[in-house]
């Protein structure tokens, strides 16, 4: 155990759980705009792949990784319309339909993945981006402040995102419509209109998630994701749809899994029980999901289609 | 609906089958398809002769076809035999990491009449079980395993991987320079268990001082988890570092950073960069030349392979791209004599 606590070991562990945290945070944060206005998108995953691909073959193809980041989010911004279309205009079940999205995503960025490039290649990462002043703080600044911009960006999103849910007349609109669609209806408020805008930044900001990833990683393969997209619906019930109950649930489940890489590294978790340790961060996160979840309840509205005078 | 809001919805409807149809389309004269989910009898690499019923092989693997490890093994082997005969045809359904997809797809090629399917994993083995009854005319392969389940139409084939990886690890510790060489690994069983055990065992082997970190991930699948897992090895001061199965690509660009070395296995890995020093490279051909024989002989099943180093089933390939120091190659060449006259053990 002596090993773990040196310099190098804590600060690369702490780094991990951050880097880990991120694609989630992103993707979560996003959802997390949705399920406040009573959209529930289980394609989030699938939005991250098309993202992830998107942004890995505009990299592969110019060397720019702002492109292939704004690939992401076009990427995004489509399929969150494609998805508010189903979900809203054409008042679709939405767990199903969301499923779909998924299998499409899934699908289709391996089909062009195969058609389109081949072999898993390396590409360029977002470059390090050391926070003049903070980044020389020992520990802490290698911790903390020496990451790509794609880290401070998903974690600045989180004062910006409880800001824009809690304090502006946009994100009040979100909020009533989440919770009983016919008063703000009766109010004035577009239904469709608010939801429309809140699936499509979900899936924007599932896109971007998706390019970070494979920016971050240099490469793309098949179902890269991994299903993180799931993990990152999964963290919105745990997060209570709060920005700051999400970020906490998904910086958990980063450190879980950084920590549990690093002991099984260093031999503190005997290699026989790597596989029940591999679990460990799924296992705590649903644990935390059930405590936390139990004291908060769900918008009202939430996977509810609305029609006006139904 | 507006009509501001039909136009959009028309939009987007153009664009998603815009997409479609781009992805669907591509070059008619590419020379490989695979297709993933849905096995199909129509799509797939086609090496056809002018005459005569073509002999039929089915391919249906977990990963990507061209994942740089396991499943491409399988289907760069599957395309050898078929160009060195007339009139094969192939057809491959990747990316099955779901066991009852796959399950699906080896019923369908069965019933298909496909002269060989090959279930390419051994999380399948369950599967084909149920299934080969069947079909007792057509013929199956799976790996990597040793049983065949006492059926006359399924043949099994697995990898001694160990004595590659004992390759690797003797070069490994001949080239850390730290003493500390990191391992990743999915999940401690089959082929990935024996690459580990005898890349550790080759490594200590060379230099009993060596520590050699294991850390199996958990996953086959997880690219930024074995990203994250090669940067835990490093931080724990690895020089060196290797790993199996299609998620190491994540660890392989985490090396190519650190500009740490990098042993692969199952597939040439050297595409990934110049950090690749040599992969152990399963070719599998050794062991489909044999079954297409017997199968043309009348025989659908019951051998179990292996394939080695001894067999040339496994060959060490060194990456140009990297400058091995001469008396490492020597070493290299030297440990796997040692175990094709069998005095070298890998332990396993």
């Amino acid at each position: 155990m002596s090993q773990f606590f040196t310099e190098a070991v804590l600060i690369a562990t702490v780094a991990s759980g951050i880097r880990l945290a991120v694609p989630l945070l992103l993707a979560s944060l996003g959802e997390t705009y949705g399920q406040r206005s009573g959209v529930l998108n289980l394609g989030v995953d699938g939005i991250m792949l098309l993202g992830a691909f998107g942004g890995y073959y505009a990299v592969l193809e110019t060397g720019n990784v702002w492109l292939g980041l704004l690939v992401g989010i076009g990427i995004g911004i489509l399929l969150g319309l494609a998805t508010a279309l189903i979900s809203v205009t054409l008042r679709a079940e939405q767990g199903i339909s969301g499923i779909g999205v998924y299998l499409f995503g899934l699908g289709m960025s391996d089909l062009l993945f195969q058609r389109l490039v081949g072999t898993p290649t390396p590409i360029s990462k977002f470059p390090k981006l050391d926070i003049p002043g903070l980044s020389d703080i020992p520990w802490l600044g290698e911790m903390l402040f020496q990451h790509s911009i794609i880290v401070y960006v998903a974690f600045g999103l989180v004062p910006f995102s409880m800001f824009v849910i809690n304090r502006t007349v946009f994100g009040m609109k979100i909020r009533s419509v989440g919770e009983n669609p016919e008063a703000a209806d009766s109010l004035g408020v577009s239904v469709a209109k608010v939801r429309y805008a809140t699936v499509t930044i979900g899936g924007m900001l599932a896109g971007v998630a998706g390019a970070a990833l494979a920016i971050d990683l240099g490469i793309f393969q098949q179902n890269l994701t991994n299903a993180q997209g799931f993990i990152a619906i999964a963290l919105v019930y745990f997060g209570a749809w709060r920005p700051l109950g999400v970020m906490a649930g998904a910086l958990l489940y980063g450190f879980v899994n950084a920590l549990v890489l690093q002991f099984k590294t260093l031999g503190i978790i005997p290699q026989s029980w790597s596989d029940i340790a591999a679990m460990a961060p799924a296992v705590i996160t649903i644990l935390a999901l059930v405590v936390v979840a139990r004291r908060f309840r769900q918008p009202a509205a939430l996977t509810k289609p609305f029609t006006r005078g139904a | 609906m507006n009509r501001h809001r039909m136009r959009g919805t028309w939009l987007i409807l153009a664009v998603v089958f815009t997409l479609l149809v781009a992805a669907c389309g591509g070059d008619d004269d590419d020379a490989t398809t695979t297709t993933t989910g849905e096995p199909s009898g129509t799509a797939g690499q086609t090496t056809t002769a002018a005459s005569g019923e073509a002999f039929r092989i089915a391919i249906v693997a977990p990963s990507a076809s061209n994942d740089l490890a396991f499943s491409q093994s399988i289907v760069d082997a599957v395309n050898v035999v078929s160009a060195e005969r007339a009139n094969v045809e192939v057809d491959v359904t990747d990316g099955t990491f779901v066991v009852e997809d796959a399950a699906a797809a080896i019923r369908d090629y069965a019933s298909q009449g496909y002269d060989l399917v090959i279930a390419h994993g051994s999380q399948y083995g369950g599967s084909l079980q149920e299934i080969a009854p069947d079909f007792p005319d057509v013929s199956f392969a799976w790996g990597t395993a040793a049983d065949t389940f006492g059926l006359d139409n399924v043949f099994s084939y697995e990898a001694a991987s160990d004595e590659g990886g004992y390759v690797m690890g003797v070069m490994a510790a001949a080239l850390s320079e730290s003493g500390v060489i990191g391992v990743v690994g999915p999940v401690e069983v089959g082929d990935a268990k024996l690459y580990v055990d005898g890349f550790k065992a080759g490594a200590e082997a060379n230099d009993s001082g060596v520590t050699v970190n294991v850390n199996y991930t958990g996953s086959f699948s997880d690219v930024a988890l074995a990203s994250e897992a090669a940067q835990a090895q490093i931080s724990a001061g690895a020089d060196v570092l290797s790993g199996t199965a299609q998620m190491v690509v994540g660890a392989v660009s985490v090396a190519n950073d650190a500009g740490v070395l990098w042993f692969g296995t199952q597939a040439n890995q050297s595409s990934l960069g110049g950090i690749v020093v040599a992969s152990q490279v399963y070719k599998w051909e050794v062991v489909l030349r044999d079954i297409l024989d017997k199968i043309e002989q009348g025989t659908l099943g019951g051998t179990v392979y292996e394939i080695n180093l001894d067999n040339g089933g496994e060959v060490i390939e060194y990456n140009p791209a990297f400058t091995l120091p001469e008396d490492v190659t020597q070493l290299a060449e030297q440990t796997i004599a040692g175990i094709i006259d069998g005095s070298i053990s890998t332990g396993q």
